[in-house]
C-alpha cells in the first residue's frame, strides 16, 4: 500500500498508486503526495488522443500515474519551476476515460468533472483530486526537479514529468461516487441563495 | 496639447504587468481577511489561508501569483488635450506586454488564431479598449484576466418585462455555473443595458472598482448586496470545498438601452484579481 495516514490526519500517498489505494481514497480526504506527476492539458491531451486510438505507444506509461492539468509559467534562472496550480480540468473530460482505461489512476486539476469521467473512475478504479485553483507560487515550493518528456514545441503546454514532495491535494471525486463539491454544497448551504 | 511619447507607455504597461502578477492589490488581500473571519467551513479557511499565503510569497519571492498570468485586457482613458508621439498607441501598449511578460517570466497563454492555436510566445496582444474625453492625462489600467474564470463569463438577453427580477436570477444562476471551476471566491463584473457589446465591455470595466467599495449609485449598491449576500448563501465556497465565501464582490454597471432590450453580461473574476493602474 503506498497510502498511509499521518499524524496530522492527511494521507501520504506514493506514485505509482495501485487499484487498493485508490479504493482507499474518499471524498474529502485531504493527501500529500509524493512521487512523480505527469503534467498534461489541452494540446497535449489532443496529441495523446490520436496515438490512444490507435493503439499505438505514448509518450510515458500512463499505468498507476497520475496526470496534473497544469501550464507552469516559465522558471526564473536557479528555480525548478514557475508557478504551477491546477488548470480546469473539464476540457480534458473527452479524454481521461480512455486514459483511465489505460490505466491511469490519478488526475489532479480544479472544477467539475462529466458524468462519464465519474463513471469511469469507479469503472477503472481511479481517482479525481483538487489542487487549489491560483496558488501556483504555494504549489511550486513542493516540486524538486522538472523535466520534459514530450512536445516541447508546445512550450507551457508540453507533457513534463515532475518529481513532487508532499504536493497538496483534496479528492474530489473518488471510485465509489464520492464527490466534494457535492458534499460541500450540501454542507454549507443556507436558504435565500 | 500634451506630448506624451509610447515610449512612456510601454514603460508602463511592462511595469503594470509584472507587478499585477507579483503583486496583489490591497483590496484582494483585505478581501482573504474579511472573508477568514466569517468563513464557517474548515477546508474553505485553509483554501484562504493558503491564498494569503500565495500572495505573500508572489510578492516576495517574485513568482506569479497564478500560473496562467492572464490575458492582458487594457482599459486606456485617453485624455484629448493628449498627443501621443513617436508611434502607435495600441503598438505601445503591446510592447509593454510583450517586455513584461518575457522579461518578469510570465506565462506566454496567447494564440495567434482560435483555430490554427499557434502561441504567439509573448502574450501579445492585449485586449485594449479605448475611451477618449476631456483633458490631458492619459490613465491606464491592466488587468491580467485569467482564462478558466473568462470561460464561465456569461451573456444574456432578457426582455424588458423580465426586470430586475430576472437580472436577478440570471446573475445567481452564472455563480451557480461557475462553480469550483473558476476558482471561487469570485468577482463578478456586470453590465447591464446598452447593446450586445456594450454590456460585455461594461463588465469587464466593473471589475476595476475597488474591491469592497460601495457602488457610487445607492440603488445599484443595494442589488449588489443583496445579490452577495444571496451568492454566498449558496454554499459553494473557497474553490468549491463547500463554504460562506463563494464571492467577494459584485459590480455593476449599467448603460441606457432601447426599449426592447435588457442585455445583461457577467464576467466571471477568479480570486487571482491582478489589477494595476496608471495615470500619465
Amino acid at each position: 500500500m503506498s497510502v498511509t495516514t499521518a499524524a496530522d490526519g492527511i494521507k501520504e500517498i506514493g506514485t505509482p498508486l495501485s487499484d487498493g489505494d485508490v479504493e482507499s481514497l474518499r471524498a474529502g480526504d485531504r493527501v500529500r503526495i509524493t512521487g512523480v506527476l505527469y503534467t498534461a492539458r489541452d494540446a497535449a491531451h489532443g496529441r495523446l488522443f490520436p496515438l490512444i486510438e490507435k493503439g499505438e505507444k505514448l509518450p510515458f506509461d500512463p499505468r498507476g500515474q497520475i496526470i496534473y492539468y497544469t501550464g507552469p509559467s516559465p522558471a526564473r534562472p536557479g528555480d525548478v519551476v514557475g508557478s504551477i496550480g491546477p488548470t480546469t480540468a473539464s476540457r480534458m473530460d473527452t479524454f481521461t476515460p480512455s486514459l483511465l482505461g489505460l490505466g491511469l489512476k490519478g488526475t489532479i486539476g480544479k472544477g467539475y468533472r462529466s458524468q462519464p469521467v465519474k463513471d469511469a473512475l469507479r469503472a477503472h478504479k481511479g481517482v479525481y483530486f483538487g489542487a487549489i485553483g491560483g496558488a501556483g507560487a504555494v504549489l511550486s515550493q513542493f516540486i524538486k526537479k522538472l523535466s520534459i518528456v514530450a512536445y516541447e514545441d508546445l512550450g507551457t503546454e508540453a507533457i513534463r514529468r515532475l518529481e513532487v514532495e508532499g504536493f497538496p491535494a483534496i479528492v474530489i471525486n473518488d471510485c465509489h461516487g464520492g464527490d466534494l463539491y457535492q458534499d460541500g454544497v450540501k454542507a454549507y448551504a443556507r436558504e435565500g441563495a | 496639447m500634451r506630448d506624451v511619447h509610447v515610449s512612456a507607455i510601454t514603460d508602463a504597461v511592462k511595469k503594470l504587468c509584472i507587478e499585477a502578477n507579483l503583486d496583489l492589490e490591497p483590496d484582494m488581500l483585505r478581501a482573504f481577511d474579511g472573508a477568514l473571519r466569517r468563513e464557517r467551513s474548515p477546508a474553505g479557511k485553509q483554501v484562504l489561508q493558503i491564498l494569503k499565503q500565495n500572495a505573500e510569497m508572489a510578492r516576495t519571492r517574485r513568482i506569479p501569483y497564478c500560473q496562467d498570468t492572464g490575458f492582458v485586457v487594457c482599459f486606456v482613458e485617453l485624455g484629448q488635450d493628449v498627443h501621443v508621439t513617436g508611434g502607435g498607441l495600441d503598438d505601445a501598449i503591446n510592447d509593454g506586454v510583450r517586455q513584461g511578460y518575457t522579461e518578469g517570466y510570465l506565462r506566454a497563454s496567447i494564440v495567434r488564431s482560435p483555430f490554427d492555436r499557434v502561441n504567439t510566445g509573448d502574450n501579445t496582444p492585449a485586449v485594449i479598449h479605448v475611451d477618449v474625453g476631456p483633458g490631458a492625462t492619459l490613465r491606464i489600467m491592466v488587468m491580467a484576466k485569467g482564462g478558466g474564470c473568462e470561460n464561465r463569463s456569461k451573456y444574456k438577453m432578457l426582455t424588458p418585462a423580465e426586470g430586475v427580477a430576472g437580472v436577478k436570477e440570471w446573475i445567481i444562476e452564472c455563480v451557480k455555473t461557475a462553480g469550483p471551476d473558476a476558482c471561487p471566491p469570485l468577482i463578478l463584473g456586470v453590465g447591464v443595458g446598452g447593446t450586445f457589446e456594450k454590456s460585455a465591455i461594461l463588465s469587464k470595466k466593473a471589475l476595476f472598482r475597488e474591491l469592497g467599495s460601495p457602488n457610487p449609485d445607492p440603488q445599484l449598491d443595494a442589488l449588489e448586496k443583496e445579490l452577495l449576500d444571496r451568492a454566498n448563501r449558496l454554499g459553494i465556497g473557497p474553490q468549491g470545498y463547500g463554504g460562506d465565501t463563494t464571492a467577494f464582490g459584485i459590480h455593476i454597471l449599467t448603460y441606457p438601452c432601447h426599449i426592447t432590450s435588457l442585455p445583461v453580461a457577467v464576467t466571471i473574476e477568479c480570486h487571482a484579481h491582478r489589477h494595476k493602474e496608471v495615470t500619465l
